[in-house]
């Protein structure tokens, strides 16, 4: 499957200024010597039980499933990581790695603000410091994360170009690595970017489908039918799927923003309508119109507002391993509120597209069946967003 | 011969270094575009960058982002610049440079993209996030066009240099500093020794470019190599250039200026 170390397939790669070439060629080495040492997977698997709180419940959700009457859901609760999603599993390894690479500053890019206050956290526990690159039309949307970075220490840098969004970010964050390479480590929020982003990412993250793997077994003595969990660049959903790779009788099923409908050319879906080309240093799918621009996107939820998709998925895609379907806002919206009043759980709008996904299909499936929705982040978040939505002043 | 290298072996004779001058193609339009390259020959440009407007230019800084954005704005389109650089090509015989971000290429197709350029008369093409470990397809195709893939190096780059420039033609692009470009205060890079680093694993010539101030940067560093670019302090010219006649006597002579110390 992966023959060339960073391709899968035909994506992926470094398509990045020669100037960064040996920054990412000692990244790969570094990691690549972390991730072999006992010590340090010992160090990362401390800071994820005693520090994020992991393993993360496995959890029935007994009145969701009756109410659709049909397959059995089960939600793996990111939503109970501090910090408040799955974000804080990769940061927490790459901040590690950080400092066994003597690197004083890290900085990194953020859309809804989840990854940059889980890299203020690591940045804060660590001694490190931090700079959190934020699109200005983000920095708006998402005042509260922006305070909360700002209480951890970190210094946020809005980013004026561009749309003024995540992708603008990572743009800026990019650059502003490529000026301070020596003493500055880039931790990417997801599956993205150049080699070995994508797969340090990944690996990081695949605690998340390790753990549902054990759980389920013991739960239920048997492998999911199904596994459904939302992509934005990808990381929950890469982190819950890879250990089932080879497990070829679990159907793997990612859900895009659907934003306000396909047709409407409001969404973020880069895998079901989007085509090849290169963003932030990668060969994927991304959206973008026929002479190569990356076009605008839009979605209910600041997390998968993000023009690319990672390059695992692309492959995932690509091979049929993976199906990519989508939600729109209004789903997302209407999974939202029935987690909250049937399960007592207000999801990020994120994951709420996972859980719209799940409500469709279940009731097609009998009760034999199981389902996985990776439950990746909390709703606090969006509360505001979504009183103002609903016309409620707070 | 590619008209690139005739210039660096006639800069060569006449004891002189190259000054590559860059500019976005449509900004503020694609007429203006061509009138600045014709201007700039006659105030003393050796080559021309023409860079393809691009809506997430990674390697550039906020000036010629914003430059990116207007072209894009206007309409520019990889077609209008195909177009721009065959009027050019008609009214003069500077060599032509295309910068360009590689998904540009990607998407036009890069067969199609070099055939066009070449039919356009272009005569080297950059792609700053091109590194060697993804360019052999683009070379050869480059290549067997007649364009020169123009390598470039950076200060981070020590033994990745034997690699990049290994079959490669036109000059060596030697990024002056970590970071992106736009005009600096100072270079901090020990440019002597970058400069003899790089020529020790080539002939080909060294263009110095990224931060380029004006002419008192050229003459610090002109002793150094064979050519230096200077892309953001034009363009700031041109943004800066309200009136379009004031604008093109304002590059003229910003130009002239740093052409007399090389």
């Amino acid at each position: 499957m992966k023959d060339v170390p960073g391709r899968f397939g035909i994506f992926g790669g470094q398509y990045v200024p020669e100037t960064v070439m040996n920054a990412l060629i000692e990244l790969e080495r570094e990691f690549n010597s972390a991730i072999a040492d006992e010590k340090f997977m010992e160090d990362y698997r401390y800071y994820l039980r005693e520090y994020a709180g992991r393993p993360t419940p496995l959890y029935f959700a007994e009145n969701l499933t009756k109410k659709l009457g049909g397959a059995r859901i089960y939600l793996k609760r990111e939503d109970l990581n501090h910090t408040g999603a799955h974000k804080i599993n990769n940061v927490l390894g790459q901040a590690l790695l950080a400092k066994r690479m003597g690197k004083r500053r890290v900085i990194a890019e953020t859309g809804a603000g989840q990854h940059g206050v889980a890299t203020a956290t690591a940045a804060a526990l660590f001694g490190m410091e931090c700079e959190i690159f934020m699109g200005k039309e983000d920095i708006k949307r998402q005042a509260l994360n922006v305070f909360r970075m700002k209480l951890l220490g970190a210094r946020v840098t809005s980013v004026d170009g561009g749309t003024g969004t995540l992708k603008d970010a990572v743009n800026e964050a990019l650059r502003h690595w490529v000026a301070h390479v020596d003493d500055t480590f880039y931790a990417m929020g997801s599956v993205v970017g150049p080699h070995p982003y994508p797969t340090m990412v990944r690996d990081f993250q695949r605690v998340i489908g390790d753990e549902t793997r054990a759980q389920i077994m013991e739960k239920t003595g048997r492998l999911p039918d199904y596994i459904i969990a939302c992509v934005g660049g990808g990381s929950n959903s890469m982190g819950i799927f890879y250990p089932f790779y080879e497990d070829k009788s679990v159907k793997l099923v990612g859900v895009e923003a659907g934003g306000m409908g396909l047709d409407s050319g409001q969404h973020a879906a880069k895998l079901s309508r989007g085509s090849i080309g290169v963003l932030h240093g990668m060969k994927t799918y991304v959206l973008q119109d026929d002479e190569g621009q990356i076009m605008p996107v839009h979605s209910i939820s600041a997390g998968l507002d993000y023009p690319g998709a990672g390059p695992e998925h692309a492959f995932f895609k690509e091979t049929g391993r993976a199906e990519y379907v989508c939600a729109t806002d209004e789903e997302a919206l209407g999974a939202f509120l029935a987690l909250s009043k049937e399960e007592g759980i207000i999801p990020a709008l994120e994951s709420a597209h996972a859980a719209a996904h799940a409500m469709k299909l279940a009731p097609k499936l009998s009760e034999e069946d199981i389902i996985v929705v990776n439950l990746s982040g909390r709703g606090d978040k969006d509360v505001e967003s979504i009183a103002d939505l609903m016309g409620v002043k707070l | 011969m590619n008209r690139i290298d005739g210039k660096f072996n006639y800069l060569k004779k006449a004891g002189q270094k190259a000054l590559i001058t860059f500019i976005t193609v449509g900004d503020p339009d694609p007429e203006t575009t061509g009138e600045l390259v014709v201007a700039m020959e006659r105030a003393g440009a050796d080559i021309v960058e023409l860079g393809i407007p691009y809506s997430d230019p990674l390697a550039d800084g906020p000036v010629i982002q914003r430059a990116s954005d207007r072209a894009l704005k206007a309409g520019t389109k990889i077609a209008t610049c195909m177009q721009t650089a065959k009027s050019i090509r008609e009214k003069c015989g500077i060599p032509l440079v295309f910068l360009v971000y590689y998904n540009s290429v990607f998407n036009y197709g890069p067969e199609k993209f070099a055939i066009d350029a070449r039919n356009a008369g272009i005569d080297g093409i950059i792609i700053p996030d091109l590194p060697v470990e993804e360019r052999n397809e683009t070379a050869a195709i480059a290549s067997s066009c007649g364009i020169h893939l123009i390598p470039l190096v950076a200060p981070t780059s020590h033994e990745r240099i034997k690699n990049i420039v290994e079959g490669a033609g036109g000059f060596v692009y030697c990024i002056s500093s970590k970071g992106v470009t736009g005009v600096r205060e100072d270079i901090e890079t020990d440019i002597k020794a970058y400069m003899e680093e790089v020529s020790r694993y080539t002939a080909l010539p060294r263009a110095l470019g990224f931060g380029i101030s004006g002419p008192d940067m050229a003459k610090r560093f002109r002793d150094c190599c064979e050519g230096l670019i200077v892309g953001s302090a034009i363009v700031r010219l041109i943004e800066q250039g309200k009136d379009r006649r004031r604008m093109l006597s304002n590059v003229c002579e910003f130009v002239s200026r740093i052409k007399e110390v090389l």
